[in-house]
């Protein structure tokens, strides 16, 4: 057993991580904010070069060649740096949508919860949005149309299951916008100062943070290990886990930066929405908690 | 990533579930938790035989992932728990093995691996818990001998046991952390009086043990004088790298028996209390993971664990709480019956918090040591 990253996973990670840094820091992410629902072609294109929608196709198919593992560590950089988009449903989309593995096409897709992300921006949608409203997003970098007629309680025993891919990918995104919002965190309690010393030397402060870590890296071990196995357990148990460590990172983010916290210029705001977004993005958190719930009694646990 | 086992780590396990098939029905019935001399002689037979069959020093000998592969399956085979042989094995025997000289590993390992001594921790004192270090049981020298004078409390085991791992303070004058040493101290030295403490549990898990002028042997000091605080620390992190394992393997299949039980009694059709038990299976599904990257990572690292391991215990020990609170919704007015499962380990399952560093503290080594922040003074 070495469930650790590869060199190789590891060069891969820092390598979207400096294109990422490159095409789309913090200038470009306050540009996407004052321009909403405008989606930038030419870096989709860019992010379809370097092979991130590709990465899981076979080479002989011009693919990466990679697996889930790798695809969950390149979705938890998009994470981090709130890359703008429907990402999951395009990449989810490489094999079957022509244009979609180079970026050339932008793909979304109807959600489990009958929304559907940048549908005005996208070139194809996948699944039904006959009669798609917009309505006002919560988050500025990701416009939102709702499907009428789409399941009242996406709970329900009936309801199809979400590709669990794309619950990984989500719960992978989510992990690196957590981690993230806990850098955020630690950096400002160490150089913020208030009665004389930096404000992470009071337990109150430091002990947020330090919540913030453990939620983030109890989160990493599932949602890396859902990577590993493709088990539908797992990744139910990623998507809670990240999905919290995510949404409470952000709030407490947010906290520990006091009132600049609360400013529309600085990021964490954007995590936090889009966290909340991505809660809702493939299905309900309840179909998790229920499946693992019944995984209980089946005792194949 | 990978969370494939090697050839040679399967043929372990088949080996020691092969093992464990037949040597388990052999034992003797757990003696009663109120029976300390039955507990001790069965917590060393089973010790005993683990040596017999050549499993004895798997918890500090073995690579971290045979450890986790064996305290694994012998959780899953219903195996007793190290028990009585705690602190020998999981925490004098390793800093022995670590920090001591050839004569001090001939003399204490092997009685501690064939089962036939019992260690105790004499580590907290009334007024040095959390704050460990300000630790002020005296060691004073003379000739060949330190004179030992001072108080400890929550020295689990201490009725039971022959030898206490005894942190000292043996120069007054040095700062907190630099003036203590590390001693094996004899328990049947003259001057140790040892008084039982009852859990809020209603059993006598622990003690408070009195030092009056303890004469200890200065070559029973491991480690240099003064250097004890290095050495504790060398083996506090091995404590919480794989000490767990166990637990986390118990506590899933607590799980799966609160859901069976759920369903038995009607408390399953509640949707609410249905999602709290899938949660909590997300929870020590991860935290089994959790182990697996931690143990991972000390095997990359020569078998030194990282800082994951106060990650882990903050997270587990909590995890175990709400375990156990979920057990007691789904038995509703018969959670008030001590008899009933699972409501003695809810009242034990407080001290997660406490032992080992409580959660503030291993917060304050979160955000310090792995966060970077600065300390409070």
């Amino acid at each position: 057993m070495r469930f650790q990253l590869t060199e190789d996973q590891r060069a891969l990670r820092s390598g979207v991580r400096e294109l990422l840094a490159r095409r789309f820091g913090p200038e470009q992410l306050r540009a996407a904010v004052e321009a909403p629902g405008r989606l930038q072609k030419g870096l989709w294109r860019e992010l379809g070069e370097a092979g991130f929608f590709a990465l899981r196709l076979p080479e002989s198919q011009g693919g990466v060649g990679l697996g889930l593992p790798e695809a969950v560590l390149a979705f938890e950089e998009a994470g981090r740096a709130l890359l703008p988009g429907p990402l999951v449903a395009t990449h989810l989309a490489a094999a079957e949508v022509p244009g979609a593995a180079t970026g050339e096409t932008v793909v979304t897709d109807v959600g489990g919860c009958g929304l559907v992300e940048w549908l005005s921006a996208a070139d194809v949608v996948r699944g039904d949005d006959g009669g798609a409203v917009p309505l006002r997003s919560v988050d500025p970098l990701t416009p939102l149309h709702r499907v009428p007629g789409t399941p009242s309680s996406p709970w329900a025993a009936e309801a199809p299951g979400a590709d669990p891919a794309a619950v990984l990918l989500t719960a992978a995104e989510q992990l690196g916008s957590a981690t993230r919002a806990c850098e955020l965190a630690a950096q400002h309690a160490r150089t913020r100062e208030q009665f004389g010393r930096p404000i992470g030397a009071f337990q109150a402060v430091k002990h947020l943070c330090a919540e913030m870590l453990v939620r983030t890296e109890t989160a990493r071990a599932a949602v890396y290990a859902a990577a590993v196995t493709a088990d539908p357990a797992d990744i139910d148990t990623a998507r809670l886990l990240a999905d919290d460590a995510a949404v409470r990172g952000a709030r407490d983010c947010l906290q520990v930066h006091g009132g600049m916290g609360f400013t529309w210029e600085f990021e964490v705001h954007l995590h936090l929405k889009r966290a909340w977004v991505r809660t809702h993005r493939t299905s309900d958190a309840t179909e998790s908690e229920e499946r693992l719930a019944a995984e209980l009694l089946a005792g194949s646990g | 990533m990978d969370l494939a086992y090697t050839p040679d780590e399967e043929e372990f396990r088949a080996r020691l579930r092969e093992w464990l098939a037949k040597a388990l029905p052999t034992l003797p019935p757990k003696p009663s938790p109120e029976d300390w001399p039955g507990r001790r002689a069965h917590d060393l037979g089973w010790q005993r035989m683990l040596h017999d069959a050549g499993y004895g020093d798997v918890h500090w000998d073995a690579s971290p992932t045979l450890r986790l592969i064996f305290l694994e399956e012998t959780e899953k085979a219903g195996a007793p728990y190290v028990g009585a042989g705690f602190v020998g094995l999981l925490h004098a025997g390793p800093t022995i093995a670590a920090e001591g000289t050839d004569e001090q590993r001939a003399r204490w390992l092997p009685p501690i691996l064939r089962g036939e001594e019992v260690w105790c921790q004499g580590f907290s004192e009334p007024d040095a818990g959390s704050d460990l270090a300000a630790l002020r049981t005296r060691a004073r020298r003379d000739g060949d001998d330190y004179v030992v004078s001072g108080s400890k409390i929550w020295t689990s085991h201490a009725e039971v046991a022959d030898w206490c791992e005894l942190l000292v303070r043996t120069d007054p004058d040095a700062p907190k952390h630099r003036g203590i040493s590390w001693l094996a101290m004899p328990m049947d030295a003259p001057g140790i009086t040892v008084r039982p403490l009852k859990t809020l549990a209603g059993t006598t898990e622990f003690a408070e043990m009195f030092l009056d002028e303890v004469r200890v042997p200065v070559a029973n000091r491991v480690g240099e004088e003064n250097d004890g605080w290095r050495v504790t620390m060398v083996t506090l992190s091995f404590e919480r790298g794989t000490a767990f394992v166990g637990e986390v393997v118990a506590c899933r299949r607590v799980l799966r028996e609160l859901a069976a039980e759920a369903r038995g009694n009607g408390r399953w059709d509640d949707p609410v209390l249905r999602r709290r038990l899938g949660r909590l299976n997300a929870e020590f599904r991860a935290l089994w993971r959790l182990t697996q990257w931690n143990v991972s990572e000390a095997e990359a690292a020569d078998g030194i664990p990282g800082v994951g391991g106060s990650v882990f215990k903050l997270r587990y020990s909590h995890a175990r709480q709400e375990l156990f609170d979920a057990a007691a919704e789904v038995l509703g007015p018969a959670s008030l019956d001590l008899d009933r499962p699972w409501m003695s380990d809810r009242l034990s399952s407080l001290s997660y918090t406490i032992a080992a560093g409580t959660s503030q503290i291993q917060r304050n080594i979160v955000g310090e040591r792995i966060l970077g922040l600065p300390k409070e003074r």
